[in-house]
């Protein structure tokens, strides 16, 4: 417990308070705490050191430059991808699906191919697709999910074709929390010469990840959802694929030479990365995932599955909860938990929380399809971050209950 | 007959008395609970109110000059919201609900007790109201 509190201290924003009571922030999915690490590197380069990059020999600008170079390596090895060229910034986890569907699609998808997702994505794992497979006349495929969210891995064979070039789909939803079997979806993909993204905008946060070990050929998170800053996010690729795809954004920094008659593109990374990169924002994931690996390492796994068993207790037990994204076991889970009350709106639900100090999601957590095929129009989420304490899991099932008392009563 | 003012005076009264969030929710949730049942086959695309996270369905019905609303929710807490709304212009003419400047909301301080997503919902709600009633005049 010393522990939590220590590290609680290194994340300002929870010592806030909320209508005079104390900050229980549990909408961790969404976006999580940034730590004092990060905002202080974050300071650092938009005081001391804001230069454009890789642009001038000046002092400061090489200071930038090298900041934000340095990122690319500690983001490699932290992924354990076989080299640095892999490594592409972006803005996001949305940015990074769209470059991949927009330059992979243009490089490998014909009139008549198709494509993958599963049913619990979400809207910026799905929408990318439905436009690329507009343009090309392709199909998008859906691999479904039973009752208890699991993905229906049976059903996977037989969806794939000759024609299927990828199949993209969240390493953990950001609705169920069930950790997918990425190297299971790997092994049957590759063996149809498919390729697989795995959308790691939750993964990043829970799983300690290993690129190689998973065997997929993209990787995509958002800095924001695991400490650092919001604006800025890592696509990983497989080199042979990202050598073979053409620019998405086209402009500065991204090429070789440009000429009236033609212009040549830069080598990986630089071909992907075109513009004025978020130059203050990158340089703290690297602060952001040492904090990460340092919760992990120190608290606190298990103070973290305390939490986690105590709220699937919590749920499970109450008949009047219903939870989606039922783990076989409780490894296979996260902690989030996204649920319905039987004759409680998600609304009513999350605005009386909100009065009690509590921060939870509410609404279709931009996973519309997966609210339709559970039949509800919404569901609340309570997600857990290593920063949460006991306590707080006891105070918000004990104020779930008086929220429920009060809709019922 | 109670003027618009005095009603909504009224309300405004009554919803003072309580102080604290948790006992004015309590009022909204039991206003919801209390408000006329609304049937299933009103609740169709035309009459849902756009931008609230919950769904807010209004219907309106005209008798000479006045107008005689009704609405459901499947949120409770936004059905209180919309039984005040209803219970203060339900029956009132077209030209009154029109030249109302609905400063009433404000003094019963929804909207620092609501969270912005929801004022959001109740301006969507205040409009329509006003939207219609202008329609009518
Ligand atoms: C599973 C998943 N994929 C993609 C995204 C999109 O991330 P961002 O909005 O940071 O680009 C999110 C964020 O909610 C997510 O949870």
């Amino acid at each position: 417990m010393v522990e939590v509190e220590k590290i609680r201290k290194e994340f300002p924003e929870l010592g806030e308070t909320v209508y005079g009571k104390p900050l229980v922030y549990l909408d961790n999915a969404a976006t999580s705490q940034r730590p004092l690490s990060v905002i202080r590197k974050w300071t650092e380069l938009s005081t001391k050191y804001n230069a454009n990059l890789h642009r001038a020999v000046h002092h400061i600008a090489d200071i930038a430059t090298t900041e934000y170079e340095q990122t690319r390596d500690a983001v490699r090895a932290y992924l354990n991808a076989d080299s640095r060229e892999e490594i592409i910034f972006t803005s996001g986890a949305t940015a990074a699906l769209n470059l991949v569907a927009y330059s992979f699609g243009e490089a490998f998808l014909n009139p008549g191919d198709d494509i993958i997702v599963s049913e619990a994505e979400h809207h910026s794992n799905i929408v990318p697709w439905q436009l690329l497979c507009d343009r090309k006349g392709a199909r998008l495929k859906v691999l479904p999910v039973d009752d208890s969210g699991h993905l229906r891995l049976d059903l996977l064979p037989d969806l794939l074709t000759p024609r299927t070039k990828l199949l993209s789909v969240a390493h953990i939803s950001n609705v169920l929390g069930l950790i997918n079997p990425i190297k299971e979806i790997v092994n049957i993909c590759h063996s149809n010469n498919c390729a697989v993204l795995a959308d790691g905008a939750q993964g990043i946060v829970h799983e300690r990840v290993d690129v190689q070990d998973l065997g997929c050929d993209f990787y995509v998170f958002s800095g924001h959802k695991v400490y650092a800053a919001p604006g800025t996010g890592v696509l990983y690729g497989r080199r042979e694929w990202l050598e073979q795809m053409p620019p998405f954004l086209s402009g500065g920094e991204m090429i070789g030479t440009v000429r009236w008659s033609g212009t040549t593109f830069a080598p990986l990374p630089q071909k992907f990365e075109a513009g004025t990169q978020n130059m203050a924002g990158i340089p703290t994931l690297r602060a952001a995932l040492q904090m990460a690996d340092e919760m992990r390492n120190t608290r606190t796994e298990a103070a973290l599955n305390e939490v986690k068993e105590f709220i699937l207790n919590a749920l499970l037990s109450n008949p009047k909860i219903h939870l989606f994204g039922n783990p076989v076991s409780s490894e296979e889970k996260i902690p989030l938990f996204s649920f319905s009350v039987e004759h409680c709106h998600h609304e009513d639900l999350a605005l009386i929380l909100d009065k009690m100090g509590i921060a939870v999601r509410s609404g279709q957590m931009c996973a519309e399809p997966l609210m339709d095929r559970f039949g509800v129009t919404g569901m609340v989420r309570a997600s857990f971050a290593p920063y949460n304490t006991l306590e707080e899991a006891k105070y918000f099932i004990k104020s779930l209950d008086r929220a429920i008392n009060m809709l019922e009563g | 007959m109670k003027t618009l003012q005095e009603v909504q005076n009224d309300i405004v009264e009554e919803f003072s008395m309580y102080d604290e969030w948790l006992d004015k929710y309590e009022y909204l949730i039991d206003l919801g609970k209390n408000l006329e049942p609304f049937p299933d086959e009103l609740k169709t695309d035309d009459r849902l109110i756009k931008g609230c996270q919950s769904r807010v369905w209004l219907d309106t019905r005209a008798e000479g000059e006045n107008l005689f609303f009704r609405a459901d929710s499947d949120a409770i807490i936004t059905k209180g919201i919309i039984s005040l709304l209803v219970g203060v212009y339900s029956g009132r003419t077209a030209r009154e609900i029109a030249d109302d400047d609905f400063s009433f909301v404000e003094r019963l301080g929804l909207r620092e007790n609501l969270s912005p997503t929801r004022s959001n919902g109740l301006a969507s709600m205040i409009a329509t109201i006003r939207e219609t009633a202008k329609k009518h005049c």
